[in-house]
């Protein structure tokens, strides 16, 4: 605060003396507006372009008009979307997956960060290490011999795995968990240590000092967690792409693609609608939650 | 194990001891049974698949015979691979450079407006970063449309013949690495962003006084005071933009004649699309040298950071 207030009277003193200053300012002022005009125009330029096409009808699109404006707007993409059992249902998979997914990360990272920040016991710096060092392997290095994995496992037990929705619930845990669990430790370390001393003087049990002390000191860690794990899950692509082919078992991102464009023929409107809704709800927790969505972001690299 | 026999030889004395000891005892087997979940997961379903990936690298394609390097060997044979390496390689440093470079001048900008706007200007600028990649690069896909692109109506206006987005191998290279730079230059900007924000004023300051003008102050006031940040985010990004399946696999697909696939396109095209998963593992395994590198990086900065806190 002081350094605020510093910086607030100290040109008013200095200004008379100082104009070229003044005047530099204003003109450095200037220029990033409009840079960052230019840049927030090449940021918004597709999600407005797909709004625009997604107003549109399927002549007006393939029209020789300027393809930037909608001539006559209308909704009809969305209600013919939004009435197609099978758009529905890629929805209702994200939406299980990825709030099952939640829970699942919540229920697996949140002990485990505990653990390893305050129960220090053999190996648990090393493991804590080694989680941040999962999270740096890529899923494109592990679907294909998780495929030939639950291939195995099919032969073994008779258990189908792949070609089910649910076994996005088994894979997204890896994409997750560890990074979760690094955020986690991380705010939990900023928790200062008298606090769980104390509660353990007062006679409160491991699961207890969690749950009723760290869980609400630590609540926007994992509220920034939580949005970690949601949005990961909502936006993974490669796994369902490769684990699912039923039409009925895809989630939005893989079912828009695989099910919207059929062949060459691409019907541009709908396709913008149904991207545009599947973009929704990261968008809209993004909007509501933004600091924590930051917190979470910038949480990997400024701590730790 | 180490623990248990270190407080057995310390606690030989008193009963206080010893109920310490079980105290100590307690407190180790909770955590192990807090962190077993992880450590499974982990083992089964990161580490495991991780090296039994290089195990089916080395079988043949109905996964029956064993074949040795003959997977690697038969790469090494076929032009495409060595297409591939290429491009993963211009694709993740092009892209990489430049999502840096943008991220820093936006970042710059923001931090020079008044407080008060940053938070908006911010939130608008993080919105490619927030939309899911598979959906965003459908909305790319139609804006690079052979016949409706609304880029070469622009163009056109300007009289400029269109352009071949994703049509011709020169065009279509640039515009995964575009799109690439579109998703991924807000998320440096954010973490820049918050670097620039903990560097002390009163550096800026006394350079002022001491007559530094802006290119001055940048080398030798923000870079420096930035270095963490820009190597841990670029080495971050480094892994995952080489491991880059999305943006690829929906704008082109490897086309046009598999002159823009990547190494994660190409594996899935090979393993699940063709059929042939070793073949798929031993293309991804090429992935594992650069990531090893980045993330020896990566930790080697983390745990530095560790000792000095």
């Amino acid at each position: 605060m002081a350094s605020t207030v510093d910086t607030a009277t100290l040109p008013a003193r200095a200004r008379p003396k100082y104009g070229s200053i003044k005047r530099d300012r204003a003109w450095a002022l200037r220029w990033s507006y409009f840079f960052l005009i230019l840049f927030a125009i090449f940021f918004l330029l597709p999600p407005i372009y797909m709004l625009i096409t997604s107003l549109k009808t399927s002549a007006e699109i393939s029209a020789a008009i300027n393809p930037w404006w909608v001539y006559e707007p209308t909704l009809d993409n969305y209600k013919e979307l939004l009435t197609q059992d099978i758009y529905l249902r890629f929805f209702r998979n994200s939406a299980l997956v990825s709030v099952i997914v939640v829970i699942i990360t919540m229920l697996i990272s949140v002990p485990a960060a505990f653990a390893l920040s305050r129960m220090r016991f053999w190996g648990s710096t090393t493991l804590a290490t080694g989680v941040f060092l999962t999270y740096l392997i890529p899923e494109t290095l592990l679907f294909i011999p998780l495929f030939k994995m639950f291939a195995t496992f099919r032969d073994w037990t008779g258990i189908e795995l792949i070609n089910n929705w649910w076994v996005l619930l088994i894979i997204y845990p890896t994409l997750t968990v560890p990074f979760c669990t690094w955020i986690m430790i991380g705010y939990f370390a900023s928790i200062p240590k008298e606090l769980d001393e104390a509660a353990i003087i007062d006679g409160a049990s491991w699961l207890q000092t969690l749950l009723l002390v760290f869980v609400p000191v630590a609540l926007p860690g994992l509220i920034a967690a939580t949005i970690f794990a949601f949005t990961v899950s909502w936006a993974q692509f490669l796994y369902p792409l490769a684990f699912t082919t039923s039409v009925d078992q895809l989630v939005l991102p893989a079912g828009i693609i695989t099910t919207l464009i059929k062949g060459d023929v691409f019907n541009w409107g709908q396709i913008m609608t149904g991207a545009l809704l599947g973009a929704a709800p990261p968008l809209i927790i993004y909007a509501f939650l933004m600091d924590y969505y930051i917190a979470g972001l910038t949480a990997g690299a400024t701590k730790g | 194990m180490a623990e248990a026999a270190l407080s057995t030889t310390r606690s030989s004395a008193s009963v206080r001891r010893t109920s310490l000891r079980r105290v100590m005892q307690r407190k180790s087997t909770i955590a192990f049974f807090m962190t077993l979940p992880l450590i499974l997961l982990i083992a089964v379903l990161v580490l495991y698949p991780a090296f039994y990936s290089l195990h089916l690298a080395t079988l043949n394609k109905s996964m029956q015979r064993f074949v040795g390097l003959g997977n690697f060997f038969f790469l090494f044979k076929r032009e495409t691979f060595w297409m591939v390496v290429k491009q993963s390689c211009i694709f993740a440093i092009t892209a990489v450079i430049l999502k840096a470079l943008i991220g820093f001048v936006v970042a710059h900008f923001v931090h020079n407006i008044p407080a008060k706007g940053q938070r908006l200007w911010r939130g608008v600028l993080l919105v490619p970063w927030v939309i899911p990649p598979a959906m965003s690069c459908l909305g790319w896909l139609w804006l690079f449309d052979p016949s409706y692109s609304a880029f070469n109506w622009v163009l056109a206006k300007f009289g400029i013949d269109p352009i071949p987005w994703t049509g011709d191998p020169f065009w279509a290279r640039l515009s995964v690495i575009l799109v690439n730079v579109w998703i991924g230059a807000p998320f440096f900007m954010i973490m820049y962003l918050a670097a620039l924000k903990s560097v002390p004023e009163q550096l800026y300051e006394a350079a002022e006084i001491d007559g530094a003008n802006w290119w001055q102050k940048i080398w030798y006031i923000t870079l420096p005071m930035m270095r963490n940040i820009i190597a841990i985010t670029t080495l971050f990004s480094l892994i995952v933009t080489f491991a880059n399946f999305d943006i690829v696999r929906i704008l082109t697909a490897g086309g046009p004649v598999d002159q823009t696939h990547v190494f994660a396109t190409w594996a899935f095209q090979l393993g699940i699309v063709g059929g042939d998963l070793p073949l798929g593992a031993a293309v991804s395994l090429f992935m594992v040298p650069i990531l090893t590198i980045a993330a020896i990086f990566i930790l080697r900065d983390i745990t530095r950071r560790g000792s000095e806190v």
